[in-house]
């Protein structure tokens, strides 16, 4: 069998980087092929020469498509070709419909007037294909993250795709999503399609992939056969090491309780419903606590309406911090009792992405710079250097602008401008969530650093392996309730669905 | 990793004009706009563009544009904007006509009430815009019908002047000369070159401190030129003045202003803030920023700001109408926009601010004197705010 795509010894610079170097994949018509790699490995880059963003003659080697020589100007010439990608952040129109967004630019029309029947009655049936039972009139913005990943698929079916790219599809998705949105690309392989996949999730590439090429550094490392992949292996060859221990060793020294919290109740914002539920949790000195749960179980509610009430209202409850009874009125005063708390969204709630590191690491602590209401430059540069050497902020200066940084050390900005607030308490909400094995591995490492200095970690993570590898502790929560606590020893990914899905069941016999 | 070691910014000349091609381009094209104006209306006019008293007149013209723009500046760096403010400087000018002319009360009385009156209005808007996150273009929209309306409602369609020479000080008048009244004026040379030295001296310390810090310092040779251009157009426009009618009132307050607000804004806890709130609100809130308290805090600042300006309009015209201050809001957003602010709010340095009031009014001044008609100033106007626009927004890209 011919390849579908062959893509040769691909080299494509930028001023003063060399993004991509002789990289080579080939994918053989039918199949389903992983690209994995780390952050800044080169993968969204050689998906981008490939669907023509990057036109042709602006990188060196050559594609094969259907083994003839192929040279894409531009988007629409790759997709004429059949070759569609779907990014990361979805390119639907939230206000339209879902027929609209289908035909978008391609509309069901002749001389410019749209046949609208015909048009829901094709739509009607490319979401069929998808398993999507909604009306073609439904406003996308009516539909969650995982449904308008669909609707991007179905919107890849109606340009007949021949070669489909998803990049990092399941990155947004709850796990049953995630699930679906697998079978449907197991289904659309059984229909002939192409596939190839950019993903993080390992134990994902393992389920779909039939083979899986390793991107490290801007060039291809190797390219492995299904019986050949294992996580280790792949690992290994994204970040050139032996990865045998993912989770940096670490002997918990718990000391006295740090914060306890006590039957916390958090009403909706703006809807009339309890969000939080009678929430009780107790941290320690020098101690790591997860908090698990699926997506919606109000985990980063719960940590918020602690956080100065960033969210809800009606907020009930008591906290004991270090021993006394903190004002966490407002996010100015719970930073001042002592409480810190690092956001699941970095880009839109963490960091000023426009400004250097040296004005994100002072910004929650302006004072701890300055002298009455004058700033001292001087002391913020000298605050964001050290943090910058203690964190191995990968940066060529403290007056980098944070947009420019790659997504690992953007969160160790993030994480320093907590630490220069010196908390007692740090909240991590999903403190790993888009970045490379790598970074990961410098991350858990801070964290164990902060509990060895003594200060109350806790960790909010959909990610169980990593609960299991790094806590002392695990509440799990549904539902805006605590459904269970488990020890390190009782801890494992069986027993957090079990409580998960216990409790469940009590909320519907309630 | 050793890309901290071999990704060491770049150092030199070269390189320093490169991360601060918007500020010097800006004072090189005000320079550049100055001299074309001085060729071109020697040639044609036979005038001297640079004459004590059309240098006079460019301040006087213009002062009330930049102390607008520098309330402006924080208001966008907010990531809002400010449409009111010529109705509003239009209809404080008008509350201070009516206080000293009808109601006869004392100037120096009458000048923080105005302010105040100024700083409520402020208040009035910033109130729906920060509290009830009502947008600041519908509301100040809103206050631009609503106090042109009040003006022509307090004034009665008529003008009302003329004031007392104290009051007419505010604009016209100049600072008296302390070692008596020969030309030229001595204590207005004194002035700008304590102005300059201070300017010279403020630069050597931070130098200094940057140097003790590690800061990668601009290059000897650069900070030395920059600032012999700047001393040298401070020391003629100042021989200037002195050889006229001395250091005109308004420029001290203007200049005072600068000061206040170039240093409020880059060295202090608060001007820090209203960066970080225009950057990404949601992130300064979850950092312990008070961001409400800080978008009121600019719109009642802007309401001080236009009063002001509204009382040395008045006091310039010497009688207060209800047509003053009409488009004034364009020439101050076009200011800040012209000084390099960024539309999206977080960015735009008081400097850039007050050079690209400069270049508007130049140009205003020039066009003027050129006898070029006022639609070809416009459409020149125009032209100018979208190009400095364009060449931010290249620039941008370029960098990435």
């Amino acid at each position: 069998m011919t390849a579908i795509l062959e893509m040769q010894g691909i080299t494509k610079t930028f001023p003063g980087v060399k993004a991509l170097s002789n990289v080579n994949l080939s994918v053989e018509p039918g199949e389903i092929h992983a690209i994995c790699g780390e952050n800044g490995a080169g993968k969204s880059t050689l998906m981008k020469v490939l669907s023509g963003v990057y036109p042709h003659g602006s990188y060196e080697g050559e594609i094969l498509y259907d083994g003839k020589p192929a040279r894409f100007r531009d988007i629409r010439d790759s997709e004429h070709a059949g070759i569609v990608i779907i990014h990361q952040e979805l390119a639907l129109v939230p206000l339209l419909s879902v027929a609209e967004n289908l035909f978008l630019g391609n509309e069901v029309a002749t001389g410019g007037i749209i046949n609208w029947p015909l048009a829901y009655q094709k739509t009607e049936a490319l979401l069929k294909k998808v398993g999507l039972t909604e009306a073609p009139t439904t406003k996308v913005e009516k539909l969650g993250v995982g449904k308008q990943q669909l609707v991007e698929i179905a919107k890849a079916l109606a340009k007949n795709v021949r070669l489909l790219i998803l990049d990092e599809p399941t990155a947004a998705l709850q796990e049953n999503d995630s699930q679906k949105l697998l079978d449907l690309m197991l289904e659309l392989k059984g229909q002939g399609v192409t596939q190839i996949i950019i993903s993080h999730k390992l134990n994902e590439i393992r389920r779909v992939a039939d083979r899986v090429t390793v991107i490290r550094d801007g060039s291809t490392v190797s390219t492995l056969t299904r019986a050949e992949i294992t996580e280790d292996r792949i690992i290994r060859d994204m970040v050139g090491r032996d990865m045998a221990h993912r989770y940096p060793e670490r002997t918990p020294r718990i000391g006295e309780m740090l914060m306890e919290v006590r039957n916390w109740s958090v009403m909706h914002p703006d809807q009339p419903r309890q969000v939080i539920r009678d929430v009780s949790i107790d941290v320690r000195k020098g101690e790591i606590v997860g908090i698990a749960g699926l997506m919606g179980s109000g985990r980063t509610e719960f940590a918020m309406s602690l956080f100065g009430r960033s969210y809800g209202r009606d907020i009930q409850g008591e906290v004991t911090l270090g021993g006394a009874k903190p004002d966490l009125s407002t996010v100015s005063r719970a930073i001042d009792a002592g409480l810190a708390y690092v956001t699941e969204d970095r880009k839109a709630l963490g960091l000023i992405l426009e400004e250097p590191i040296l004005r994100n690491v002072s910004l929650a602590n302006l004072e701890g710079i300055a002298k009455g209401f004058v700033l001292s430059r001087g002391r913020e540069q000298q605050v964001a250097e050290k943090y910058r050497s203690a964190m191995n902020i990968r940066t060529p200066s403290v007056f980098q602008r944070v947009m420019n940084l790659s997504g690992g050390n953007q969160q160790k900005v993030v994480l320093s401008k907590w630490l220069f607030t010196d908390p007692q308490v740090l909240i991590l909400d999903e403190p790993t969530r888009g970045i490379d094995v790598g970074a990961k591995f410098e991350i858990y490492n801070i964290m164990n650093d902060l509990a060895a200095q003594g200060h109350g970690v806790i960790m909010i993570s959909s990610e169980m392996p990593e609960l299991l590898g790094m806590c002392d502790r695990i509440y799990v929560m549904n539902e805006g309730r605590i459904a269970g606590e488990l020890t390190r020893e009782e801890a494992s990914q069986e027993r957090i669905m079990a409580l998960i899905l216990q409790d469940g069941m009590k909320g519907d016999a309630a | 990793m050793s890309t901290a070691e071999t990704n060491k910014p770049a150092t030199g000349i070269g390189a320093h004009l490169g991360s601060h091609l918007r500020e010097n381009g800006m004072m090189l094209a005000l320079i550049a706009i100055v001299l074309f104006f001085f060729i071109i209306v020697r040639a044609v006019q036979g005038v001297d563009f640079l004459s004590a008293q059309n240098i006079t007149n460019l301040f006087l013209q213009n002062s009330y544009v930049i102390i607008m723009a520098l309330g402006m500046l924080l208001v966008i760096v907010a990531g809002h904007i400010d449409l009111s403010v010529g109705s509003v400087a239009a209809f404080t000018g008008a509350v201070a006509s009516m206080l000293l002319v009808r109601m006869d009360l004392p100037v120096l009385l009458v000048i923080p009430m105005v302010l105040v009156v100024g700083g409520l209005i402020g208040a009035a808007q910033g109130y729906w815009i920060a509290y009830w996150r009502i947008p600041s273009f519908i509301v100040t929209l809103a206050g631009m019908l609503v106090f042109r309306g009040l003006t022509l409602w307090l004034l009665g369609g008529q003008n009302i002047g003329p004031f007392e020479r104290s009051f007419q000080a505010l604009s016209t008048g100049f600072i008296p000369d302390l070692f008596g009244p020969d030309k030229p004026n001595v204590t207005a040379m004194l002035l700008v070159a304590l102005a300059a030295a201070a300017i010279v001296w403020a630069g050597i310390r931070g130098r200094a401190r940057e140097a003790e810090f590690g800061i990668a310092p601009e290059p000897a040779g650069f900070f030395w030129a920059r600032n012999a251009v700047v001393v040298i157009a401070l020391l003629f426009v100042g021989w200037k003045l002195a050889s006229f009618r001395g250091l005109p009132n308004v420029l001290l307050v203007m200049s005072v202003l600068i000061v206040l607000y170039a240093f409020f804004t880059e060295s202090t806890t608060t001007g820090r803030r209203i960066y970080a709130l225009g950057g990404n609100e949601k992130a300064a809130k979850l950092s312990g920023i008070k961001t409400e308290r800080l978008v009121f805090f600019t719109f009642v600042n802007m309401g001080v700001l236009a009063s002001l300006a509204g009382m040395i309009v008045t006091a310039r015209l010497n009688s207060a109408t209800p047509k003053a201050g009409v488009g004034f809001e364009l020439d101050v957003i076009a200011a800040v926009f012209i000084g390099g602010a960024s539309m999206t709010g977080g960015s735009g340095r008081i400097i850039g601010v007050v050079v690209g009031a400069l270049i508007m009014g130049v140009m205003n001044n020039g066009m003027s004197i050129m006898g070029i008609g006022i639609d070809y100033q416009q459409v020149i106007k125009g032209l100018v705010l979208l190009a400095a626009v364009i060449f931010d927004v290249y620039n941008k890209n370029k960098q990435g």
